[in-house]
């Protein structure tokens, strides 16, 4: 009976997280969704939502995410595999983690300082005779400070995939007669998919609701989901659209979560 | 013979950096056809050997032949021989076809040969119907049996095994044991298995090569092993010895544990050291009269074939009997055995010298008759 109970009391700060964190942040999402700017109850932020303006955010929010993502993993990858075979893998893995622990708004800022007018950029643009550029409030800064902040979080999960392979499965391959690229397209790759999955996820949902990056490096130049939602809430005013954007952007996580979630093989 | 061999070391050695070589200077011939074993305790260089062969990794010196050729620096992919692996290495994202298939894929091979090639290679490891099963919900000894599938599937030359039944239990082992050697005889492919267990090389081999600290300590038939040991460490390692030291008194008259017997030994030099092995088994309790030695049974153990009798003299030697009859600890009792169960060992004999030491006997044997 006792041990029964003490289970019991050890669910009340999980059941009281996600009942003040989850469910009824949702939930209000949800509510203020159906209100309109007056505060009448309508379904036309839905109705708006499926306007142009709102569809090509999306489209551009998820192109952008797309690339955020994609040119992660092309880095990360070969980084991952390079780090399983160095002698102090885990010193390695560590110095590339260590600046996902520096606050986004602080890289955010000295990523202005780098790419500003005169930062130190363009600084070697002119040293090596292409002269000054244009670097911040681009698309090329926007992408390239985004895959910056998201790498550690891609090579990490990708490591670790690539850490727990079997080594005798690649000496099977090979045995079999396998080249080193076969190798890693029949065995190295599906085998350490789960790894590009978890990778893919923790980049592809948060880049697509980024919105301080829009702002300071990008200019507001790029308009993503995320910086409709902040738009909307702060300036306009217009929690019911907000609300609704946000909604979609739940379902949309959701939707991706469920997709790129296999149940786990293994031996 | 030179026809015959298939795979041939000429003084090779593997070592690390500066540490101590883990295969010191070996030399030895494979021949087509043949089951051969690599006996030895862990990190004696047994695997090192096999994976020479496989490829995986490169000699620091000496070269490895493969049909004439010298293959050095062919990578294991370019070799024509498969390995079985020790934990197996299947796939665990292909199913059991896919996992047979996969060297016949990267040959590139018409699918309706692979079809046909991997169908065979299942039933030739009694596991047709299971094509289509998941790796996970194979039993240890089925997973065994894919990866010997596997690795026959290529139709390679040779195949290495890599301890690849000390995962099983004993009676899935003894099973497997069998059925490795009758796969062997049917394919008349050149078998190389690595194992610790002296049992199983015993049951399994035409040649064991037994193996300690990098070198080949002695290489023949189960049966020459097994009977004329060529030093402590093999006497011991392969089967349980007695092994007491003594002194060759002439030629078929030895002196141990201070008395003399009579034994089919000779050509050593006069009073020479050497060392005394009787296997428990040749050793028959008696009664104290009878008795060859007079011992005293210390404590005694049921081995289901036989009673596994430990007994000390009373110069504290210890004397391991092997026996269907029952002894009583604590009693005085004899042991008798026959000139023939003493094996005498030349001390620090290398192999080529024992070799041509026991081919003189044979001549004195013929000259005999």
């Amino acid at each position: 009976m006792e041990n029964k109970l003490t289970r019991n009391l050890y669910k009340i700060p999980y059941l009281l997280w996600i009942l003040v964190f989850v469910i009824v942040p949702i939930a209000l999402v949800v509510y203020y969704s159906f209100f309109d700017i007056e505060g009448h109850f309508s379904l036309g932020n839905y109705r708006k939502f499926f306007t142009p303006v709102y569809l090509q955010m999306t489209v551009s929010s998820f192109w952008y995410a797309f690339l955020i993502t994609a040119i992660s993993l092309i880095i990360a990858y070969p980084t991952a595999l390079l780090l399983t075979k160095t002698k102090h893998k885990q010193l390695w893995l560590l110095l590339i983690i260590v600046p996902s622990w520096i606050n986004l708004l602080l890289k955010a800022y000295a990523f202005i300082g780098i790419f500003g007018t005169y930062g130190a950029a363009n600084s070697f643009l002119k040293v090596i005779g292409i002269g000054q550029q244009q670097i911040l409030f681009t698309d090329f800064s926007f992408v390239f400070v985004s895959v910056y902040i998201f790498i550690p979080f891609m090579i990490l999960p990708i490591f670790n995939s690539l850490n727990e392979l079997n080594p005798t499965l690649i000496d099977a391959a090979n045995d079999l007669g396998a080249s080193k690229w076969t190798t890693f397209r029949r065995v190295i790759f599906p085998l350490t998919i789960d790894g590009v999955k978890s990778g893919c996820q923790v980049t592809f949902i948060p880049a697509l609701s980024l919105f301080m990056l829009t702002r300071l490096i990008a200019g507001n130049r790029v308009i993503t989901l995320g910086t409709a939602i902040e738009q909307h809430f702060l300036v306009t005013q217009d929690w019911g659209m907000g609300s609704t954007i946000a909604v979609f952007l739940i379902i949309i996580m959701v939707l991706i979560m469920v997709l790129t979630n296999t149940k786990k093989r293994g031996v | 013979m030179a026809n015959a061999s298939i795979i041939q070391f000429n003084n090779v050695t593997k070592q690390y950096d500066n540490d101590p070589p883990v295969l010191d200077n070996v030399s030895f011939e494979i021949e087509r056809g043949k089951f051969y074993t690599l006996l030895g305790p862990s990190g004696c260089g047994k695997t090192t050997i096999l994976r020479l062969i496989a490829g995986f990794m490169e000699p620091s010196k000496g070269e490895i032949f493969f049909n004439g050729k010298k293959i050095n620096q062919i990578p294991a992919n370019k070799r024509q021989v498969n390995t079985v692996f020790q934990d197996y290495a299947l796939f665990p994202h292909l199913n059991v076809f896919e996992n047979v298939a996969f060297g016949l894929r990267i040959k590139k091979l018409k699918n309706a040969d692979i079809q046909a090639k991997v169908k065979e290679a299942l039933s030739f490891v009694n596991l047709s119907g299971y094509e289509n099963r998941e790796i996970r919900e194979m039993s240890g000894g089925q997973r065994q049996r894919v990866a010997i599938a596997r690795a026959i599937v290529n139709e390679p030359e040779v195949i290495l095994l890599d301890e690849p039944l000390s995962a099983l239990d004993l009676k899935l082992r003894t099973e497997m044991q069998y059925e490795l050697r009758e796969l062997q005889r049917r394919l008349g492919i050149t078998f190389i298995f690595v194992t610790h267990d002296q049992e199983e090389a015993l049951a399994m081999s035409d040649e064991i090569f037994v193996i300690n600290k990098g070198t080949i300590q002695q290489s023949g038939t189960p049966t020459d092993i097994y009977d004329e040991p060529i030093n402590r460490f093999v006497a011991d390692f392969i089967g349980e010895s007695n092994i007491v030291s003594g002194k060759m008194k002439k030629d078929y008259l030895v002196e141990f544990v201070g008395r003399e017997f009579d034994c089919v030994d000779m050509g050593f030099n006069l009073n020479e050291p050497v060392e005394i092995v009787i296997r428990p088994e040749d050793l028959e309790i008696t009664s104290l009269e009878r008795g060859k030695l007079q011992v005293k049974v210390d404590s005694q153990l049921f081995r289901g074939v036989h009673y596994e009798i430990s007994c000390y003299d009373k110069d504290g030697n210890e004397w391991l009997v092997h026996s269907t009859k029952k002894a009583n600890v604590g009693d005085e009792i004899g042991l008798y055995f026959d000139p023939e169960a003493i094996h005498v060992m030349r001390l620090g004999e290398t192999e080529e010298e024992f070799d041509r030491r026991l081919e003189t006997y044979a001549d004195v044997d013929r000259h005999g008759k």
